[in-house]
């Protein structure tokens, strides 16, 4: 799908680019044209390659293969920041705003306007601070700290600062992720506006409808590949979904999720389910800025899947329900014991188990043993006269890595010395260690091997508790006995029995509604 | 995380803010005003004009290592190890000059030559904290510790903890000197905070050290050769440190052994009573000014009131304490980064 008719020097282009990260191929022999003037979507789920590619556009890493040319011309060395600058600005998930300096220093920074040997006229900067913000139609002042600008508005003043140091190409990554929809509004209506004055984009973005509406071109990303790259009029919802989830959906065969085989060996038929007890239940839980009035209920041995993009409010949920963030408003309760405040340690008493989603910040800590970690949680159950009893530590931790069976020379080994899935696996082990009744996953399998995950699969589908499963990886969700689907903050879908791929993905990129 | 406040509303708190911050420094002089008032009342002697020159010239000293500390918390980083510049390195200077029999070297170094000296070794410290700390990426605060104890002992073992005196005119001019009728430690001082408050303010290095301090990437996204800047920072620091061992030898006439000792508890009590943000990116040349001078008023006072020394210093504690918690409380904003 390539387009073929390139009359014109494409102003950027990765021509034939690969690119390795340790052993993993991040980017497969990608070739990829933007022309001037046009604005280009670049979609993908997760790890698709996307955040590879923008680094290699952006020049923050060097391709293995292949090279990347802007406007026909050799892309400067990765070292060359100005030049860079001058070719190609992007604005990151991450601000570059300095929180503490002001809107007009933020956006002439390192090029103030003077009279000469670096000396700054501050009024000289006001005054042209003050005509791009009307420009911007940003209703701030120039003497403002600009980290008390809204989240809007200190994009948009990235972008003006990006503008300003000539470059012409300008590349959004996920700009609408964090924004209220009236910002989201403002936002389109500059990148509009630019567009009219030749402007050229490259968007990144989850939310395929906004693609549809500011975007000309569409490329789509797959494992590393570029595989469609077409005029959005020529890609409907449907084959762009299809072109992102592969396969199972392209080949049109009946592509469903069956309940796996695992629900019906392990806790039996739904039937059977709503007869037992509810275990977990959430009533209209708020969080501000993250999640408003969401409700659910797990009962005992059942495992229900919450999936979501970034920024849809999933995350916050989890962390609400484990005691790790105090929700504005709603209840927690486990087989009816509420939980009263937003502490971890309250909410294991209650029954929860906790597997964060990033293992490596939240789950365990990499000085600590393997024993260590497993036996953090449930300290108070191991002491003897408050000293820690080495032999029942030992005796717990034996017991999990045995029931999980993780790779260990010893169980005094260093939890950072560990292989990623075996690293997981005591991040589980840690969350079975107090025995909970309910168990709150995220991500669970993110970044291990089959084998490790096939594991930890069985040991999810094996477990009487409770399980809710936070996560937007299919292969995941597909081992849940129901899918609730958020979007902006609200649950919005529901999912039971059988579903198919291309629509779960279509109903968490927030398509359909 | 995305507020629900109207454009409007957020940009009136963010006005009143604003004034809050250029307050800062108003605020400094009100409470320097009110100590002199204070002090006006509880001594004859206190607002007299040689007392108040005499507090200008005991702060002097302080306020150029003020300066130096100033910079280094802007960027974002510390040294404790510039007290013992303001020992080291007039000891060497007053070493290189001396003859053995006042525990000199004996080589009676020209005094200009002896000057350049202290200001190389001052210069040379600096520049190699911010190797250790900028290329190597040690710590800044065990690094520099390690420096302070290093040339604290380097100080005693030169002179095997004896006192240097009769030293050379050369040494003791700049603590000695009056010009135009006041101290020219305190013209050398105020000079230093003039200039220092035009680059920060009106210059591009100056802006970019405040730039580095608030946010280090966003910095270097800009094209700011963040360690370059360090580095530099560092170098000129210990140069400055130097130059207030120099003022203050001149002054005491002698080189301790101890010279600068603690100093660094009263640069930095000066420094967070100024202002001057320990999280780097944030605070004013001239509110650290104001601090100094504000310290050394609340010191006078308790020095013409026969206060012990010991309760002195327990006064700079408790002043440092409700400094911070005051700062805390007025700003509303705590510490987590937007």
């Amino acid at each position: 799908m390539t387009p073929v008719d390139m009359s014109v020097v494409p102003l950027a282009e990765a021509r034939a680019v690969s690119k390795h990260y340790g052993t993993t191929l991040a980017l497969d022999n990608v070739t990829m044209k933007i022309r001037a003037g046009q604005s280009v979507a670049l979609a993908g789920r997760n790890g698709a390659g996307k955040s590879t590619m923008v680094r290699l556009l952006t020049g923050l890493d060097r391709p293995d293969a292949g090279d990347v040319r802007f406007s026909g011309e050799p892309a400067p060395d990765v070292s060359a920041r100005a030049a860079w600058r001058s070719r190609v600005a992007c604005v990151y998930q991450k601000s570059t705003i300095i929180p503490d300096l002001t809107v007009g220093e933020n956006l002439f920074i390192n090029d103030q306007p003077g009279r000469g040997l670096g000396t700054i006229s501050w009024r000289e900067v006001r005054r042209l601070t003050r005509d791009a913000l009307e420009i911007w139609g940003l209703d701030v002042d120039a003497d403002q700290r600009a980290g008390d600008l809204t989240v809007g508005q200190r994009q948009l003043l990235e972008i003006a600062r990006a503008l300003r140091q000539g470059s012409r190409f300008i590349i959004l990554d996920e700009p609408t992720a964090r924004l209220e929809s009236r910002e989201i509004r403002q936002l389109f209506d500059h990148v509009t506006r630019l567009k009219a004055e030749g402007m050229t984009f490259l968007f990144i973005s989850h939310h395929l409808q906004e693609i549809y509406e500011i975007c000309e071109q569409v490329a789509v990303m797959r494992d590393g590949r570029l595989v469609a790259d077409a005029p959005v009029g020529d890609l409907g919802h449907n084959e762009l979904v299809a072109a992102m989830v592969g396969d199972s959906y392209a080949a049109g065969a009946e592509a469903a999720h069956h309940v796996p085989a695992a629900f019906d060996g392990g806790t039996g038929g739904p039937g059977e389910v709503d007869s037992r007890p509810v275990a977990l239940e959430v009533e209209s839980l708020s969080i501000e800025g993250a999640v408003s009035g969401a409700s659910l209920r797990v009962r005992s041995g059942e495992r229900v899947g919450l999936a979501g993009l970034g920024g849809s409010g999933k995350t916050e949920f989890a962390e609400a329900i484990v005691g790790q963030r105090r929700p504005t408003s709603g209840r927690i309760s486990v087989a009816g014991r509420v939980l009263r405040q937003g502490r971890v340690d309250l909410a294991r008493d209650l029954g929860i188990g906790y597997v964060p989603e990033d293992r490596h910040t939240d789950g365990f800590c990499g000085n600590l043993s393997v024993e260590e970690n497993i036996a953090l949680p449930v300290l108070h159950r191991i002491c003897r006269m408050g000293f820690i009893s080495r032999r029942r530590r030992r005796d717990l931790a034996l017991a999990l890595i045995g029931k999980l069976q993780i790779k260990v020379s010893d169980p005094a080994q260093n939890t950072s010395e560990l292989s990623g899935g075996n690293q997981q696996k005591t991040v589980m082990g840690r969350a079975l260690a107090s025995d909970p009744d309910v168990l709150v996953l995220g991500y669970p399998t993110a970044g291990v091997d089959i084998a490790s995950k096939q594991a930890l699969f069985n040991i999810i589908t094996a477990t009487d508790s409770a399980v809710l499963l936070v996560s937007d990886e299919i292969d995941e969700l597909a081992i849940c006995d129901r899918v609730l689907v958020m979007f902006a903050g609200r649950i919005v879908r529901e999912f039971t029995g059988s579903w198919e791929e291309p629509e779960m993905v279509a109903a968490i990129e927030g398509l359909g509604q | 995380m995305a507020s629900e406040k109207p454009t409007t509303g957020a940009s009136s708190v963010s006005r009143r803010r604003r004034r809050s911050h250029l307050s800062d420094e108003l605020a400094l002089l009100q409470l320097i005003i009110l100590a002199m008032v204070v002090g006006t009342f509880l001594h004859p002697a206190f607002f007299t004009e040689r007392n108040l020159v005499n507090i200008l010239q005991q702060s002097s000293e302080l306020s150029v290592l003020v300066f130096a500390e100033a910079i280094i918390l802007i960027v974002g980083k510390f040294d404790l190890s510039l007290e013992s510049i303001v020992g080291v390195a007039p000891m060497l200077a007053a070493w290189l000059m001396l003859d053995t029999a006042l525990n000199g070297s004996g080589l009676e170094v020209n005094p200009y030559l002896a000057i350049a000296a202290l200001f190389a070794v001052g210069v040379g410290i600096g520049a190699f904290n911010g190797f250790l700390i900028v290329r190597l990426g040690l710590n800044a605060f065990i690094t520099t510790l390690a420096m302070l104890i290093l040339l604290r002992g380097v100080a005693i073992g030169m002179t095997n903890g004896r006192t240097l005196y009769d030293l050379p005119e050369a040494l003791l001019y700049l603590g000695n000197a009056r010009w135009l009728g006041l101290p020219a430690s305190v013209w050398v001082s105020a000079l230093l905070y003039l200039a220092g408050f035009l680059v920060l303010t009106y210059h591009r290095w100056g802006r970019a050290l405040y730039a580095i301090g608030g946010s280090p990437e966003a910095a270097r996204a800009a094209g700011i050769r963040v360690d370059q800047y360090v580095w530099t920072v560092f170098a000129i620091a210990g140069g400055l440190a130097a130059l207030s061992g120099l003022m203050l030898t001149g002054r005491m006439a002698s080189v301790l052994s101890g010279q600068g000792q603690n100093m660094i508890f009263t640069v930095f009590a000066a420094a967070v009573i100024g202002r001057i943000s320990l999280n780097g990116g944030k605070g004013s040349i001239i509110g650290a000014l104001f601090g100094v001078i504000l310290l050394g008023i609340i010191s006078n006072i308790l020095t013409l009131s026969n206060i012990e020394t010991f309760w002195i210093s327990a006064t700079y504690g408790a002043i440092i304490l409700l400094s911070l918690i005051l700062t805390r409380l007025t700003s509303g904003r705590s510490y987590r980064s937007d």
